[in-house]
């Protein structure tokens, strides 16, 4: 055991971790606002929005994330019409471009999260809500959310770690994250072995560190019940 | 708005209401009226439109012809797109349902939340009251119900006799003029039965406005004032407990009181 | 759009007949890689339900790590670490030059063992899934544990595994977009050698995609009609 070699990849590959949390971060975060959106016009029941929405989820998860990140990258730039406009300094960017096709995927996945969880709430509920006088709105934001959290959270934590560990297709186009960083010294080093383990060690550790919070944030939430493992039906992805 | 209190308008007033899901049709023409302090029970066998009616006076289904009208206000109804019939303003809907509480058969307690945050839920974020006051109200009804102890409980934690009770508490906080009933005990084992009709008892006895359907025949014969039988989307008989139940002038109702009594 | 058809069309100028090619490719290593997780997944269930203490750990620690960790890590150490192996064992035999593992190979085996993960949890569930009543009713007229698990126990979790099952085989497909990067000719790479020939890489992943998701779409119905088959003569609850 290489003590030395082992503690000089773990440092060089720690510098990719503030980007792998950059790129999780924000798809997620993005991703979330695009979601809720989604779900909201799967359950407009307006025929348009509802076929629209179902149409992006299901191309978004029936095309793996790679293609759609080399489309993004490679295959808008294709195009003079958007070299030339305002979104060409973003999408010339191979961080830019990871971002939003990542963004655009977990949107995806997600939406189908939060429309479970919006249509777990007993609807019984939901008709003493509108018989007290409560508006959409407010029923939406003292009720739906509130109970829908609870539900949707461990797919939804689930999600997050997928998100996460998905960042590392972002060294497909030159992005130096943790996997960048690791293939690189693969290739280096000859040391394939090692760098893996080590490169294999940051992301379970942020795994579990991801996980841990995720169920905190379940016990504060929900005084009231045990929640049951629902993860075991999240739709996985590549 | 709340009306002046005059004795002659009635509290709620349903004008030949009719409704149909799909292909068949539930109320053929109801109207009925209820003044203030009316108790009125509406008995019927399954799929007699019942729950149809109560479920249309306060809009959670929307007749396809008729009026409803609550303390003198008729709810402006339209037909929308799609031919769908819907209420002109929303508003004036969220409105009225602050005057009509219903208590459902399932109760419906909102489940993340404890029973004292249900029963000022409403007086807090719907008619804007202060929460202090809410709170006091609130602690004052759930005692009169019987279930102070149970204030900072969940739902999940109590009998279906408590919870009921609950949201019985939780639609007196809404000072409602008229209160709605559908089936309060049906979903309760039996021996937890009485004490929801107890406390039902006691607004009655208060002067509420009450329309109750239901399958306990003694509330029927002694509480209400005023028996409605509905049979297939019409109101077959009505009247005086004492005259229905003593002497049904229609075959159904007799057939119908006679499964239903104990002797 | 015409000059679409004739960039993918079977004609001289297309590329229709080798992404065709390339579409086969993609299917032959995720079945493969498919396959190999079933067996895995399999195994694994059956430690992790019925395995003594370290084998139950052993094969906890293998679904989280797997599941924790990006798949392309996993293909990168097969692929350049195998081949860093094979090379190192060249030498020793007077080999020059790199020797580089089989690309079809490595990915398959990295896909499959990622997936054996996902499988194992399949399995696991449909396993919990068997109804007690009818273990304990096979139990009663007096059936050995071997002529249980085969009578009862494999064909009831197979049933109740279908739908988890068409949902690993997508991830498959899917995950074998990533054998791409160390050269295997399956849809995405030679998507990339296409675009790269031509200057035209909106078309080709275009393609790509679309071929993508009729795989995907025709694998979901097929699970889908052996489900159908699976749940004859299931009430279900």
């Amino acid at each position: 055991m290489d003590f030395d070699f082992l503690k000089e990849t773990v440092l060089l590959l720690l510098s990719g971790v503030p980007l792998l949390l950059q790129l999780s971060f924000f798809s997620i975060a993005a991703g979330a606002l695009f979601a809720v959106l989604l779900a909201l016009m799967r359950l407009s029941g307006n025929p348009v929005l509802d076929y629209a929405a179902r149409s992006y989820v299901f191309v978004f998860r029936g095309t793996p994330l790679l293609v759609q990140i080399f489309l993004i990258y490679y295959g808008l730039g294709q195009f003079p019409e958007i070299r030339q406009s305002f979104l060409w300094p973003f999408l010339r960017e191979p961080y830019w471009c990871a971002l939003l096709a990542l963004t655009l995927n977990t949107a995806a996945y997600s939406s189908e999260i939060i429309r479970g969880g919006i249509l777990s709430v007993p609807f019984g509920q939901i008709e003493a809500a509108r018989a007290c006088g409560m508006s959409r709105g407010l029923i939406f934001r003292r009720i739906i959310v509130r109970q829908g959290l609870i539900v949707a959270l461990p797919a939804y934590g689930n999600e997050i770690i997928l998100m996460t560990r998905s960042t590392a297709l972002a060294s497909t186009i030159t992005l130096m994250e943790v996997t960048g960083i690791a293939s690189k010294l693969i290739s280096e080093t000859f040391r394939a072995v090692e760098v893996f383990i080590c490169a294999g060690a940051i992301y379970l550790i942020l795994n579990f560190a991801i996980s841990r919070a995720i169920a905190l944030l379940e016990r504060r939430l929900s005084p009231q019940f045990h929640t049951p493992a629902l993860a075991a039906a999240v739709p996985e992805r590549a | 708005m709340m009306g002046s209190g005059s004795n002659n308008q009635p509290a709620v007033s349903a004008r030949n209401l009719r409704k149909r899901f799909g292909a068949l049709e539930v109320l053929k023409g109801i109207s009925l009226d209820a003044h203030e302090g009316d108790v009125i029970s509406i008995l019927g066998a399954s799929g007699s439109g019942k729950s149809t009616l109560l479920r249309c006076i306060n809009l959670l289904e929307i007749p396809d012809d008729g009026e409803v009208v609550v303390a003198g206000e008729a709810i402006a109804l339209r037909t929308g797109r799609r031919g769908r019939r819907e209420p002109v303003d929303r508003a004036q809907v969220d409105r009225i349902r602050m005057q009509v509480a219903m208590v459902f058969q399932t109760f419906n307690l909102w489940s993340h939340m404890t029973v004292i945050e249900n029963v000022i839920e409403a007086p807090v974020h719907v008619q804007k009251r202060p929460r202090a006051e809410a709170m006091r109200e609130a602690e004052a009804l759930l005692d009169k119900v019987g279930i102070a102890e149970k204030r900072d409980a969940y739902p999940a934690h109590l009998s279906g006799g408590q919870q009921q009770r609950a949201a019985i508490a939780r639609a007196l906080a809404m000072h409602p003029r008229v209160m709605l009933f559908d089936e309060p005990t049906s979903a309760l084992d039996p021996e937890l039965v009485g004490e929801v009709l107890r406390v039902m008892r006691t607004l009655a006895v208060e002067g509420r406005t009450m329309l109750v359907v239901t399958h306990e025949m003694g509330f029927a014969r002694e509480v209400s004032n005023r028996v409605i039988f509905l049979n297939q989307g019409v109101i077959e008989e009505e009247g005086k407990p004492a005259e229905l139940f003593a002497a049904p002038k229609s075959e159904r109702l007799r057939q119908f009181l006679s499964s239903h009594l104990q002797v | 759009m015409a000059d679409y058809v004739e960039l993918m069309g079977f004609g001289p100028k297309g590329w229709g007949l080798l992404m065709a090619q390339a579409a086969l490719m993609t299917i032959a290593v995720s079945a493969t890689a498919f396959a190999l997780g079933s067996a895995l997944g399999a195994l694994v269930a059956w430690a992790r339900v019925e395995g003594n203490r370290p084998l139950r750990i052993a094969a906890d620690a293998y679904v989280t790590v797997l599941r924790g960790i990006p798949d392309l890590l996993v293909i990168y150490l097969l692929y350049f670490g195998g081949s860093q192996a094979l090379t190192a064992l060249a030498h020793l035999v007077g080999a020059k030059g790199f020797v580089g593992v089989n690309a079809f190979a490595a990915g398959a085996i990295a896909v499959g063992i990622i997936s054996g993960a996902y499988q194992s949890e399949v399995f696991r569930g449909a396993f919990a899934a068997i109804a007690r009543g009818e273990l304990e009713a096979a139990r009663s007229v007096g059936m050995s544990r071997p002529l249980l698990f085969r009578r009862i126990i494999v064909p009831q979790a197979l049933r109740f595994a279908i739908p988890g099952l068409g949902n690993v085989w997508q991830l498959a497909l899917k995950e074998s977009a990533l054998i791409s990067v160390v050269g295997l000719t399956e849809i995405l790479r030679q998507a990339q050698v296409g675009a790269g020939s031509t200057r035209q890489p909106f078309e080709f992943f275009i393609t790509a995609a679309a071929l993508y998701l009729v795989l995907s779409t025709i694998s979901g119905l097929g699970f889908q009609r052996a489900e159908a088959l699976g749940m004859r003569g299931v009430r279900r609850s």
